[in-house]
């Protein structure tokens, strides 16, 4: 327990420092955002029916942007070596790494949605409703993103190839955080069954993730 | 407690780095890795450290915790620091005891045999060459493991550093450790040696 402690209270540590990409995924959230009013225009209806999609778009994309970092630093400057010798399972220590990820990169962006909520128009209950499901999806987006880090160590190429391999991934969890603010929006389903599916994929994630991306990584080892 | 390799056969990128090695340590020995570069002698270092798979052969470790791998018996020392140039000297150290399970108390000790408690505070990104690869002997020290596996662990350091590791190795080799060390200069500790032929 205090190993993965240790690891994860080093991850946050190193994503909160001057170099970090805590504050990156946030920025690019944030910009995203303030793009999109420019790009469709003052129709303020159009904004806040477009919302929903557009705060889980960016969150998507931002949480996508550092990710790809997650296994390859470790394994440029060896530590990734000592992660795999050691007595902690890898499966363990992975989920450890997305863990610490999600709290650096992913947890800020929901802090964000509220601020970013009033420049595309949308009321209170929207604003939370988007946040709430944010929450509920976004741990799923790190722990399948995750799976995609660990074969971009593998493949030795990162960046676009980690986006090519993980935004298929991420669909449902797109359809149904999507869905799911909608329907709290507007109706006229219920909230809770597009909710639920999200959260059961975030759950599903948590599980399969660490096993695929430890299988990843000792597979690539060389 | 003895460490020992039957028949070892190595495969990298469809190219045979070597085949049929046996070698043969026991507690208390330095077996010393001696060869041309690219004969094989980090391929070998981490086929033992669980690293790389062999293609053939084995490596098995007597008289060590039953319940435990080699792997998690073994200190390897890389050419890479394993160090996080945002986190301060004290904190990369502090990080893998805790990950590697160390005692609390042996941070300071380590840092202070490593020659590198002035420099605590400092962030590793300040370090030189030198001064990483002593923060990395540090983390030898903090957690206790009976295996170091050291791939050409006195590059970079000046000559009171090398004399400190000889120092160092020679502790761990009196505490029944056992040490395999790639090299091309003599470590100065007397005992076998393995010749690794072929590459240039």
């Amino acid at each position: 327990m205090t190993a993965l402690a240790a690891l994860i209270r080093r991850d946050i540590k190193i994503a909160l420092r001057v170099g970090g990409g805590a504050l990156i995924g946030v920025l690019f959230f944030l910009t995203v955002t303030v793009l999109m009013p420019f790009a469709i225009g003052p129709d303020l209806a159009l904004l806040s029916r477009l919302g929903p999609a557009i705060l889980w778009l960016g969150a998507l994309l931002a949480s996508l942007l550092t990710l790809d970092r997650l296994f390859t630093a470790d394994h440029e400057d060896g530590s990734l070596d000592l992660i795999v010798m050691s007595r902690t399972p890898l499966e363990l220590a992975c989920a450890a790494k997305a863990l610490a990820h999600w709290l650096a990169a992913g947890l800020p962006l929901i802090v964000a949605t509220p601020v970013l909520g009033l420049l595309l128009n949308l009321d209170g209950t929207a604003t939370l409703a988007v946040a709430l499901t944010l929450l509920a999806g976004t741990p799923a987006l790190t722990f399948t993103g995750m799976i995609g880090a660990a074969l971009a160590v593998t493949l030795h190429r990162g960046g676009l190839l980690l986006a090519v391999l993980v935004l298929p991934l991420s669909i449902p969890v797109l359809i149904f955080g999507v869905a799911a603010s909608q329907a709290a929006i507007t109706g006229p389903l219920s909230f809770g069954t597009p909710f639920s599916i999200l959260c059961a994929l975030s759950l599903v994630s948590f599980v399969v993730g660490p096993f695929a991306a430890a299988a990843s990584l000792r597979h690539g080892l060389d | 407690m003895r460490l020992s390799g039957q028949n070892l056969r190595c495969v990298r990128g469809g190219r045979e780095v070597f085949s049929g090695l046996d070698f043969a340590v026991s507690a208390g020995e330095l077996l010393a890795i001696t060869g041309a570069n690219g004969s094989g002698k980090t391929s070998l270092l981490r086929l033992i450290a669980g690293l790389l798979v062999a293609s053939g052969g084995s490596v098995e470790l007597e008289g060590g915790e039953t319940e435990l791998s080699l792997a998690e018996q073994a200190h390897y020392l890389g050419h890479r620091d394993a160090l996080k140039p945002a986190l301060s000297v004290a904190e990369n150290l502090s990080f893998w005891r805790d990950f590697l399970g160390g005692e609390m108390s042996d941070r300071g000790r380590s840092l202070a045999a490593a020659g590198l408690d002035h420099a605590a505070h400092l962030p590793a990104a300040y370090l030189s060459a030198g001064q990483r690869r002593r923060l990395s002997i540090a983390r030898l020290l903090v957690v206790r493991r009976p295996v170091w596996l050291l791939d050409e662990p006195t590059s970079a350091l000046d000559v009171a550093g090398q004399d400190l590791f000889v120092r160092l190795m020679r502790d761990h080799l009196i505490g029944g450790g056992i040490i395999i060390a790639a090299t091309h200069a003599p470590l100065g500790i007397n005992g076998p040696e393995l010749r690794m032929r072929g590459a240039a």
